[in-house]
């Protein structure tokens, strides 16, 4: 039960972080149309940038700072490169986005190189807060959890009690009607997506210490965003919730429970004697398994539910 | 009967590739020369078949490489089988088409879930499935073997018409055939019901639904095919290299054969072929020169986005208005092209200088030693390189900023000028 | 006389809005019907709903002894209805011909084949003649869709929609945006193209209407007022106060 709490916390925690990513994406998504492909990207250069600031001044003002500069990135990126690709279509813009993902990438290996740089816990947060039936719950990754669920909470103020967010909210639910209403719709669509990546930003901040940062971290979480995306159904904020906290606890869970067919299949008294090349179909264990769920679940969903868990709109 | 100047309009490119793909190992005889050939044939197929997707039918799919992959190693393993008397002998020259044909079931399993959507769902899937297959070729180690991949050797069995392909040469020539077949059949493709009915799909999905048409049915049809050539590529692939690795399924060659295509342009069917042998030819002789080579690539796939979505073939066939009408309208166009083309090349040096100062900077190499670019040594420590190369890049860019309306402008009164004398 | 198709209690509701509230219709075999009603009257919502765009939320639609309720799209095509749209709906990057052709691929039984040419089939050949004459785009044959100009493109959405040889023919506001000579060439098509067939056709223009259709029905806010000749329906006192007093020409 104990080490069931201590699975459920650590996933919950990367289902938040998850999360971070997903809002932004599904605030650019629904707003604009736009598929940002290289909202993971984003996300690693919140960590780079983290990164680089903290050797300077510190963890703390990185995490104000680096979300900022990775959103005023965003911003730029879409002025001067996705604005004038709008007009060819969302696949074209999908495209394009690709394309940014990759440059990216290989930015970050240019200027940090191949190998992950040491971007550690702050000093301060990296001790343990307590121990329970023992186990010990890392201060900073109670920080993370405290900050993402704050993040949480702020956004859903944003969007329900302000103006900026009625804006939003009605852009949301029909694009053209706020050109309707007399606002400028390039603006806020340049500093939604700059918003969005800065989200993205403190996630990298926030994650990129306890996750690893190296140029690879975006195309391995990327399309994992992706996923949660879809099963939460496109434009949902709140499907994008609780799918990534689903996403998150299933992945945490089958790492620390590990178990195999083999063993499941024996409790139930089958013994396989598995050879040959196909023998290891019998040996998987969940923990291998875990970088498939997420893909597995996008299928099934795409079967048997193809607008996702909270999708109003079709796919 | 068909008159001779139509049977050279209609045959003619077709005749000249074959020649060109006959001489071209006795022009090139390096053995670089002759792999970098025998890769872009491949690449020639598995882009081509990618373009069925993107470029005929109009979906974007971010994980095409698992049907390439998959035949690939389904080719290595099936290879080995014969080696160990456990499968029927098959002439090697045959095996791209099992490859086509593990490159289809997968292809046609894959595609009754994904083309149930288009546009950037479809995207997304693509994606997913692409992630998915990756992780399981790392994870089913005793059919993938993890992150070395499996090797084989291709010389096997009986040696039909003394071909072993033992010689690089012959493996040459195998792949230079199945570049005509396969191009020829993805060409013959276009002009069927299915290939018409799979353009009207990418322009106008809806419509076709009520001219009697199921147009997931068409997506899925296309998936498939696609999926054919792509195992087809996939294992003529493994017989080249006689190794298949995790690379092959996964992002890294997807992503490649999306540039090729993209680059060259989806809009014509030559376009990939462009594309393929332009990246690969770039590919194999730029990485010896630069570290920052997939640098280079992804800025001029964003470029080809920006600025000319047809891609090379686009800008190619952008001018066959003109030159239909009278050849001689082209000759206006020289002295702004060129003026351009001069602008483009001046920011580039520009751009290259500072990308490699940077690179040579952050390396962890030590900047102990001088830097040489473009055959300048310099020391790469001073402010002077940078400025230099700054100064260069922004003069570059004010000229392109020029010299584009001038050449914008030539093309305009060129292409009007054919238009009005067409009229005549 | 024999129901071409028929429309019995049909509803239809986007969210909480019931936009069709009960409309039974039918048209004749071989007679020309037409739609007319104010705007949001639910014209083109009634068309989206026989034609398979959208489901019906209760309700029956027959096509002669078919039942085509909340079948899909290509389904009822394929049982004969055919149907053109509003907004031009092309393939714009396609031939004029093509554009024709591929209307007619389906139901010359090439389906999905790819072992076979477009352009060696002569049956394809004749029917996409046969049209572009009709459609007078003999000439242009060639053009890409998006090239032609407005009236061409309406002409041609007619060819595709008629190119499946479909006998029961839904044409969505046929002559919309078109010059008075325009429009005048434009009802001489569509008497050609329907000749031997069932027309149903909604249409803004009242001198369309009344020159073409032998009955028509009034569609006032999902719901069918009145169904009768031109004469009766001219003359309706019903219809007049709904529709015409307020929009009359």
């Amino acid at each position: 039960m104990e080490s069931f709490i201590f699975a459920l916390f650590n996933g919950v925690l990367y289902g938040m972080l998850l999360f971070m990513l997903a809002s932004g994406l599904t605030l650019i998504f629904s707003m604009m149309g736009v598929l940002n492909f290289a909202h993971a990207s984003f996300f690693m250069l919140g960590a780079y940038f983290a990164y680089s600031i903290s050797t300077y001044v510190g963890f703390w003002p990185a995490l104000i700072v680096a979300p900022l500069i990775v959103g005023v990135v965003g911003a730029l990126v879409e002025r001067y490169g996705l604005r004038p690709v709008h007009s060819y279509g969302h696949v074209a813009e999908l495209l394009f986005t690709f394309g940014i993902a990759y440059v990216i990438e290989e930015i970050v290996k240019m200027i940090w190189g191949q190998v992950p740089v040491p971007y550690d816990i702050p000093e301060s947060l990296n001790f343990t807060l307590f121990a329970w039936a023992g186990l010990d719950y890392s201060a900073y990754r109670v920080f993370m959890l405290l900050v993402s669920v704050g993040i949480f909470v702020a956004l859903f103020a944003l969007l329900t009690k302000t103006r900026i967010g009625l804006i939003i909210r009605a852009a949301v639910s029909d694009p053209t009607h706020v050109a309707t209403l007399g606002h400028d719709v390039p603006t806020i669509f340049m500093w939604t997506f700059g918003f969005g990546c800065a989200l993205a930003g403190v996630a990298g901040v926030l994650g990129g210490n306890v996750l690893g940062t190296e140029p690879a971290m975006a195309l391995q979480l990327g399309p994992i965003v992706f996923v949660v995306i879809v099963v939460g159904g496109l434009g949902s904020l709140g499907g994008a919730l609780i799918a990534a906290l689903l996403i998150g606890i299933i992945q945490t869970m089958a790492i620390f429970y590990d178990f195999g067919i083999n063993a499941a299949l024996l409790a139930v008294g089958i013994e396989i004697d598995a050879a040959g090349m196909f023998r290891d179909f019998a040996r998987i264990t969940t923990a291998q398994a875990s970088p498939v769920i997420p893909y597995l679940l996008l299928v099934l969903m795409l079967i048997f539910r193809p607008r996702g868990m909270f999708g109003t709109r079709d796919v | 009967m068909t008159a001779p100047g139509t049977f050279v309009a209609r045959y003619g490119i077709w005749i000249f590739g074959a020649v060109l793909l006959l001489i071209m190992p006795h022009v090139f005889t390096s053995s670089f020369a002759l792999n970098l050939m025998s890769q872009m044939g491949v690449l020639i197929i598995f882009s081509l078949a990618y373009n069925m997707l993107l470029g005929q039918g109009g979906m974007l799919s971010f994980g095409h490489a698992i049907y390439f992959g998959l035949a690939g190693y389904f080719t290595i393993h099936y290879l080995n089988f014969v080696y160990d008397d456990i499968a029927p002998y098959i002439p090697v020259s045959l095996f791209p088409l099992l490859g086509g044909c593990v490159g289809l079931f997968f292809g046609t399993l894959v595609g009754y879930v994904s083309t149930r959507r288009a546009g950037t769902t479809f995207a997304m899937i693509s994606l997913g499935f692409g992630e998915m297959v990756t992780a399981l070729t790392l994870i089913l180690v005793a059919i993938f073997n993890g992150e070395d991949g499996i090797q084989t050797d291709r010389v096997v069995g009986p040696e039909p018409l003394g071909i072993s392909y033992g010689p690089n040469i012959e493996v040459y020539y195998l792949i230079a055939v199945w570049v005509l077949v396969a191009a020829a059949a993805m060409y013959a493709l276009t002009k069927t019901p299915f290939g018409r009915m799979s353009n009207a799909v990418r322009d106008n999905p809806e419509r076709t639904e009520f001219i009697g048409y199921n147009s997931q049915r068409i997506r899925w049809l296309a998936f498939a095919l696609s999926s054919f050539f792509a195992g087809l590529a996939g294992s003529l692939h493994a017989i080249n290299f006689e190794h298949v690795g995790f690379e092959q399924v996964s992002a890294l060659t997807s992503g490649l054969v999306l540039f090729m295509a993209y680059i060259g342009g989806v809009g014509h069917f030559a376009g990939p072929v462009i594309g393929a042998v332009l990246i690969t030819f770039l590919n194999g002789t730029l990485t010896t020169y630069t570290e920052a080579w997939q640098l280079y690539l992804g800025v001029l796939f964003v470029a080809v986005i920006m600025f000319f979505p047809g891609g090379l073939a686009g800008l190619i066939i952008m001018h066959q208005p003109i030159w239909r009408i009278d050849t001689r309208l082209l000759a206006p166009l020289t002295v702004p092209y060129l003026l351009f083309i001069g602008a483009l090349l001046v920011s580039l040096i520009g751009f290259i200088g500072l990308v490699e100062l940077l690179i040579y900077k952050t390396s962890r190499l030590g900047a102990a030693h001088d830097l040489t670019i473009f055959g300048i040594t310099m020391d790469p420590s001073g402010v002077v390189p940078w400025i230099s190369f700054a100064i260069v890049m922004a003069v570059g860019v004010y000229a392109i900023r020029k010299a584009f309306p001038v050449a914008a402008g030539a093309w305009n009164t060129a292409i009007d000028q054919a238009r009005a004398r067409a009229a005549q | 006389m024999n129901a071409a198709l028929q429309l019995k209690d049909v509803h239809k509701s986007f969210g909480k809005t019931e936009i069709i509230r009960g409309v039974d219709l039918e048209i004749r075999e071989g007679e020309r019907h037409a739609v007319i009603g104010p705007n949001g009257a639910g014209k083109s919502t009634l068309y989206n709903l026989i034609s398979g765009r959208f489901p019906v939320s209760s309700g029956a639609i027959r096509l002669r002894d078919q039942d085509i309720t909340n079948r899909s799209a290509f389904e009822i095509n394929r049982a004969g209805l055919c149907r053109s749209f509003q907004v031009t709906n092309l393939f714009h990057r396609m031939s004029v011909l093509d554009n024709v052709r591929c209307g007619a691929l389906f139901s010359l039984g090439h389906k999905y084949a790819f072992w076979k040419f477009v352009s060696r089939q002569k049956d394809v050949a004749e029917r996409a003649d046969d049209i572009l004459e009709r459609i007078g785009l003999s000439g242009k044959r060639d053009w890409p869709a998006g090239m032609l100009s407005y009236a061409d493109q309406r002409a041609l959405e007619l060819g595709v929609t008629i190119a499946g040889g479909g006998d029961v023919i839904l044409l969505d506001e046929p002559t919309a945006g078109m010059s008075h000579s325009e429009i005048a060439q434009a009802v001489a098509l569509i008497r050609r193209i329907s000749t031997g067939k069932t027309l149903m056709i909604v249409e803004h223009d009242m001198g369309v209407v009344f020159d073409l259709a032998d009955r028509i029905s009034v569609l006032v806010y999902g719901e069918v007022i009145a169904t009768g000749t031109p004469e009766e329906i001219r003359n309706s006192a019903q219809v007049k106060e709904a529709y015409l007093g307020t929009e009359a020409t």
